[in-house]
């Protein structure tokens, strides 16, 4: 299959393990990645901080870009989120038909990575070995928007020597929420702290999500904290094929 | 000076309220604590339901579909409950709602008033200016009650003293009902308001109450409440006035059976209410003989036009996107700066009380979907949240105001620069260039200037790696 394959703006820059780690997995499944150079952002911090007439054009942006994908990969719940759930919305109220259209034929084409493994390409052992005790943060978007359920815990079970420990309350939001957690900073660090707890009681060494947002904020309070624990997104632990030396995730 | 209020024109913004709560590490405790135990029980009660999605889709339709035509519906309620004995006033208003109230009041000689548990007569203010005018309000719930006593404000739309535990509620009943060794146990904190209450149950004969649904079908009003006292108030009154919403009438009599089902599953965790009090008009020698409603705008009908505006009225007030809102869960209800907390508050305020006493409720939410996901009349909280934001933004457009102006250009400035691939590859090695002097000696950033300080005001952040996503693949692709 020819995936291509939508990073997003912040993994671009910020993330460019995640993006590797994508393509080093469907790679290795025998997929072909293409990766289209003019793209940049599906424009959520706008719509979401609501700046909604730049989000619009952004929008159009990326459904011209992805229009003839065979199958779109974005390894970004809640970007997917701003796409499925909004763009619509978007070509209605600017009265854009061809952009309704156009994402009527391509919204089912778009996957959120673990998605794209489980519903796509109906895997759930992609081959990886990555022996760490890891917990799973269930994004928000994820969970009550792409409904991913228990998905990406299905891979994460099948991957060698991992061990998987629930994280009580996985479902409660880390308190990101984009510039919520500048604009009500104090809030938004009080829920990071339930889940710091949380993350720390379970002893892991990993935690992990699909959304590296929400694994930005967790391991910048993990840091601070001065606390042994790394977050990494799930792509690079399925990507993993146990080539690190123990204890050195 | 505390800054807590529930008077949207006066309230502080959010985070200002927010910062001020968060220090209360008691009420947190209380707050956290009595929302996990009302969410455990609700879980536990849906879970048994297997329809419980399609009664949430049955709810919604029932909800809208009154809302399509209110108007029609309001009149046939009008109709039916005048033909029933009952009488029907219009409230434009906060203030004609009082002055309503008041007269009805005068007429019937009244200078005592029992009242049920009302968010409505909340909004409204009514306790206060019937006090100023010189009617004596006993609140008979038993959460309205602790908070009439101690002066204080709700913080939950179905469990208003949320925010007290039961150690903090024994000291002021001690206190206000002269109980020194009252003890701290829920039977006795019962009893205790009980015997307080009953005297004026028996002596005191016009009541007020709110409305859970007008139904238009027959002309009846509808109370459902868990203590029974609010059935002693409207049963034992002679004269009740009932102050409603606008948006409370549903169609028909029928509809009751999806919303009687969904309402206490969602609100206390109970299958049935232990007091449902259905009632159409006047019958003699039985209950109240000078019965009133008072429909309520208030602001109500702005929202009707617009279809994401509109489904915030379908709200039936059950309180569960309270209980599940990780934002409420820190904060408690009184941040929001008014009787309505929560994402359902977060929505309504600012739509209600004009946007500029309110903007920044709209943010006030993490976007985590925790509300929608509960509600039992399917009201998608975060899209409505992101709308109202975007209706801030567009009022905003003239303003400079400073942190908005910083956001502004920012977003501004980002916008262009994502409409070119080549100008964000600039973007991010300018980027780059700009977080060299904030890099600490272990490699992390620990403070930045302006917006981003409040990120590492409590958080760390890695610097950017040296090489984009992009640049690693173009990288790749040449050496193929
Ligand atoms: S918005 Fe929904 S969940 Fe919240 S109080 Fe209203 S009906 Fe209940």
């Amino acid at each position: 299959m020819r995936i291509s394959l939508f990073i997003t703006c912040y993994n671009d820059t910020l993330f460019p393990h995640t993006g590797k780690a994508v393509v080093s997995v469907l790679e290795r499944l025998g997929h072909t990645v293409d990766f289209p150079i003019d793209q940049t952002c599906c424009g959520q911090m706008h719509f979401n901080t609501g700046y909604r007439r730049a989000a619009y054009p952004l929008a159009k942006r990326f459904v011209s870009i992805f229009r003839d994908a065979e199958a779109v990969c974005i390894p970004s719940s809640s970007c997917v989120a701003m796409i499925r759930d909004y763009y619509a919305d978007l070509a209605d109220e600017n009265h854009d038909q061809e952009l309704a259209a156009d994402l009527r034929t391509l919204l089912p084409r778009i996957f959120e990575f673990t998605e794209l493994l489980t519903d796509c390409l109906h895997l759930e052992d992609v081959g990886a070995s990555f022996s760490h005790r890891v917990t799973y943060h269930a994004s928000c978007h994820g969970l009550r928007s792409l409904h991913l359920g228990d998905k990406p815990i299905r891979l994460l079970r099948h991957v060698r020597g991992l061990d998987l420990i629930e994280l009580p309350n996985s479902d409660r939001c880390c308190g990101f929420g984009g510039t919520f957690a500048v604009k009500n900073a104090g809030v938004s660090t009080a829920m990071l702290e339930e889940k710091l707890d949380a993350i720390l009681g379970t002893g892991a060494e990993i935690c992990t999500a699909c959304d590296n947002s929400c694994l930005m904020h967790i391991q910048g309070r993990l840091h601070r904290h001065g606390a042994d624990v790394r977050a990494m997104h799930i792509a690079e632990i399925l990507a993993s094929e146990n080539r690190e030396r123990e204890g050195t995730p | 000076m505390t800054l807590i209020t529930v008077d949207p024109l006066k309230a502080p913004s959010f985070p200002k309220a927010a910062a001020e709560l968060l220090r209360d590490t008691q009420l947190r405790r209380n707050v956290a604590h009595a929302t996990d135990v009302i969410q455990h029980k609700r879980a536990a009660l849906v879970a048994e339901k297997s329809d419980w999605q399609a009664l949430r889709t049955a709810g919604a339709a029932i909800r809208a579909e009154a809302l399509r035509h209110l108007d029609r519906y309001l009149e046939q309620f009008e109709k039916q409950f005048t033909a029933a004995g009952g009488h029907v006033h219009w409230a434009s208003d906060a203030d004609e709602a009082r002055r309503i109230i008041a007269g009805i009041l005068h007429d019937a000689q009244a200078d005592e008033v029992i009242k049920i548990k009302s968010m409505t007569t909340a909004e409204i203010d009514l306790n206060r200016s019937l006090e100023s005018a010189g009617v004596r309000v006993y609140e008979t719930d038993l959460a309205e009650l602790i908070l009439q006593l101690g002066h204080d404000q709700p913080s939950h739309i179905i469990a208003p003293a949320l925010h007290k535990n039961r150690h903090q509620v024994r000291d002021l009943f001690a206190r206000e009902m002269h109980l020194p060794d009252l003890a701290d146990d829920p039977p006795a904190l019962t009893e205790a308001a009980r015997l307080y209450l009953r005297e004026k149950f028996l002596k005191v004969k016009a009541a007020i109450c709110g409305a859970n649904f007008l139904i238009a079908e027959t002309g009846s009003i509808c109370i459902v409440e868990s203590e029974g006292n609010g059935r002693m108030c409207l049963t034992l009154s002679d004269t009740l006035i009932s102050v409603a919403g606008i948006e409370k009438v549903i169609p028909t009599f029928a509809g009751l059976e999806v919303l009687l089902q969904t309402l206490p599953r969602a609100a206390t965790g109970e299958r049935m209410n232990p007091y449902n009090s259905i009632w159409t008009g006047v019958t003699p020698g039985d209950g109240p003989h000078n019965m009133h409603v008072v429909l309520l705008d208030n602001g109500r009908s702005n929202l009707l036009e617009k279809e994401i505006t509109r489904q915030t009225l379908q709200c039936i007030r059950c309180g569960a996107c309270l209980n599940t809102c990780p934002v409420y869960r820190q904060t408690g209800g009184h941040a929001y700066g008014s009787v309505y907390s929560g994402p359902i508050g977060a929505i309504l305020t600012p739509q209600l009380f004009a946007l500029e006493h309110a903007q920044s409720l709209p943010y006030a939410s993490s976007l985590c979907g925790a509300c929608y996901e509960v509600c039992p009349v399917k009201i998608n909280i975060p899209e409505v949240l992101v709308y109202l934001r975007s209706r801030v933004v567009d009022k905003n457009r003239n303003n400079l105001s400073s942190v908005f102006s910083q956001e502004r250009i920012g977003m501004k400035m980002m916008a262009r620069i994502f409409l070119n691939h080549e100008r964000f590859e600039k973007a991010q090695r300018m980027a780059r260039i700009f977080e060299k002097p904030f890099i600490g000696q272990d490699g992390w950033i620990h403070k930045l200037p302006g917006l981003a300080g409040q990120w590492t005001a409590a958080r760390d952040l890695a610097p950017i790696p040296a090489q984009s996503f992009r640049e690693w693949w173009r990288g790749r692709k040449a050496s193929q």
